[in-house]
């Protein structure tokens, strides 16, 4: 054997090493796209003809509109949709201001008892939510706040993790630049505006991209909180229609609602698919 | 000094205000609940205070159904996902074309609604009058018979329950392990090369065990999302999980709080502390176990 065969050896090998390898990440794609697939062919299919397959075919020459007509008429959708997103904009909105506020406070000021609180801070981040939800249950139940924006955005807008994330981003930021802003007389306040915020834009472009994501999927304490149709967001929503929608089992019109349902956030992460990542990758949780 | 320490607390005020009524004064309340005996939530008065809600929540059959359910998801997909996530986050990061278009398909069900995305799910693996439905269509192309895979026995729609989970999990895997294994210094790779070690020892005795803290940290969080498992059921069979046999300990909680068979905060919240218990305690010994394994 010379060098020569023995490096056409090991570059056959070589190759039908990486032909495995794409092949068992194609075959995972394929899983994980195909229900987005499915969903999105169901939706066109026409109710009669979703029906009168026995074997479901894998494309359709006839697609139809409808079912997305149906979606946003037959039941409502639109409202779920649009409940969703005030929510998501108020409650992300809200928490950002919070969460500034504190994160500013631990990094950046000096007051009696900082390090004890932050402390008490960080061991909060055990608590599971499944914990308080109970007693949050009652307080807003007696509050009468069921069925209100309220209610519904009230005990999500902190989050410790989040101030945890964002003070160690504002605790990298030179002192010099704060004290060279107290000697030209800038407030606190305005230190905080000019100089940390747009420094730390990074950051909270992705704290805000996580909430949004978190928020636009949350079900449980909205399940809990609404019974009235007219606050369901589209988690609750879904449920519903699946439940009680279309008066009969119209698959496809569900998964028009899906479709659409899915849509915002699959958009969103395809625009800001390296902020999301590497947010998730930093803080994120599910899994 | 005065005016410094105010202006700190002033701006710490939002956070604490949220926090205290939505965070510190129920956790205390939970334990209050979950000692009250017989509280009813419309005249909000009890009569007694020990372990008896305690004892109600571990001897209700639903409860146990629920716990086996969890320990079962959790046995199952934690050990699955990891593994198949190592699988491909290593073939990830050796192949260079085509490899962001993967990596952002890959991620796609960690941006999508768990609720939604189950009914897909559903309609793949349900039998209708109409149609077996694709899975069951598959599973007779291969000559196996039809089986009800939502409204069906116990093991099929524990099998869907499990695939569905792994699928929502999988994203966050993938993507930390691949961070992971792109900050593994090139430096020890070219050594074993240098000393022609075989790829199956380079992964053994070099990969592995320096990206283990980021699998032990995915076994945890792992163990601890599993446990919590709750809108993937509902997604597959509905609100109704007791009657679907399907409930989890968080389905159980929520089914007490409210709904059909609401209004009982104390059983709900006895539950609760019942999961933190053993929540609490799989972490703890899974950092012991941690201790013998990973290398940091």
């Amino acid at each position: 054997m010379d060098y020569l065969q023995i490096s056409k050896a090991a570059n056959i090998r070589k190759k039908i090493t990486s032909g495995i390898i794409y092949a068992l990440l194609a075959i995972w794609a394929v899983i994980v796209l195909f229900p987005f697939y499915w969903m999105l062919l169901t939706s066109v299919k026409s109710y009669g003809s979703y029906n009168a397959e026995h074997i479901p075919s894998f494309f359709t020459l006839s697609p139809t509109l409808q079912n997305y007509v149906d979606a946003f008429t037959t039941v409502s959708l639109g409202k779920y949709l649009t409940n969703t997103l005030i929510f998501t904009l108020i409650t992300t909105a809200i928490m950002m201001v919070v969460i500034v506020l504190a994160a500013f406070a631990f990094a950046r000021l000096d007051f009696k008892g900082k390090n004890i609180v932050f402390t008490l801070f960080l061991s909060l981040m055990m608590i599971p939510n499944e914990l308080v939800v109970i007693t949050n249950f009652v307080t807003v139940t007696n509050l009468d706040m069921r069925n209100s924006f309220l209610g519904l955005i009230l005990p999500s807008v902190t989050s410790v993790f989040y101030i945890y994330l964002l003070k160690e981003n504002f605790a990298q930021i030179p002192d010099d630049l704060y004290y060279a802003a107290k000697v030209d007389g800038t407030s606190d306040y305005r230190y905080l505006r000019r100089v940390m915020i747009p420094i730390c834009k990074p950051t909270l472009i992705t704290i805000v991209i996580l909430k949004v994501i978190e928020c636009w999927n949350s079900y449980v304490w909205p399940r809990l909180i609404t019974d009235d149709p007219d606050y369901y967001l589209v988690s609750n929503g879904i449920q519903e229609i699946r439940e009680n929608g279309f008066g009969r089992e119209n698959i496809p019109a569900m998964m028009a609602a899906v479709v659409v349902i899915s849509l915002p956030l699959i958009v969103l992460f395809l625009i800001f698919r390296r902020k999301v990542m590497e947010g998730v990758t930093r803080g994120g949780t599910k899994g | 000094m005065d005016k410094k320490n105010l202006k700190g607390w002033l701006y710490l005020i939002p956070a604490f205000l949220f926090l205290g009524v939505f965070m510190i004064y129920p956790l205390i309340d939970v334990f209050i609940y979950s000692f009250e005996e017989g509280y009813n939530s419309a005249s909000q008065n009890f009569y007694g205070v020990g372990l008896y809600n305690y004892s109600y929540v571990l001897h209700d059959p639903y409860f146990l159904q629920a716990l086996k359910n969890t320990f079962i998801l959790v046995i199952i997909t934690v050990p699955v996902s990891t593994g198949l996530a190592l699988l491909i986050a290593v073939g990830l990061s050796s192949i260079k074309p085509l490899r962001e278009l993967f990596q952002t398909i890959y991620f796609l069900p960690y941006v999508t609604n768990t609720l939604a995305v189950g009914l897909v799910f559903m309609i793949l693996f349900k039998k209708t009058a109409y149609s077996d439905g694709l899975i069951n269509l598959l599973i007779n192309l291969f000559g196996g018979s039809s089986v009800d895979f939502i409204d069906g026995p116990y093991w099929a729609k524990m099998l869907v329950l499990c695939l569905y989970t792994i699928w929502v999990v999988m994203p966050f895997k993938i993507l930390i392990l691949t961070s992971a294994l792109a900050s593994v210094n090139p430096i020890y790779y070219n050594a074993a090369k240098v000393d022609g070690t075989s790829a199956f020892r380079i992964f053994r005795r070099i990969t592995l065990p320096m990206i283990s803290p980021m699998i032990f940290y995915l076994v945890i969080t792992g163990f601890i999302g599993a446990f919590k498992a709750y809108s993937d059921a509902v997604a597959l069979f509905g609100t109704n999980l007791n009657t679907a046999e399907m409930n989890t300990i968080v389905g159980y909680v929520y089914d007490m709080l409210y709904g059909d068979s609401g209004g009982y905060p104390s059983f709900a919240s006895a539950a609760a502390i019942i999961l933190f218990v053993i929540v609490l305690t799989i972490t703890c010994i899974n950092l012991l176990v941690s201790k013998k394994h990973v290398h940091y």
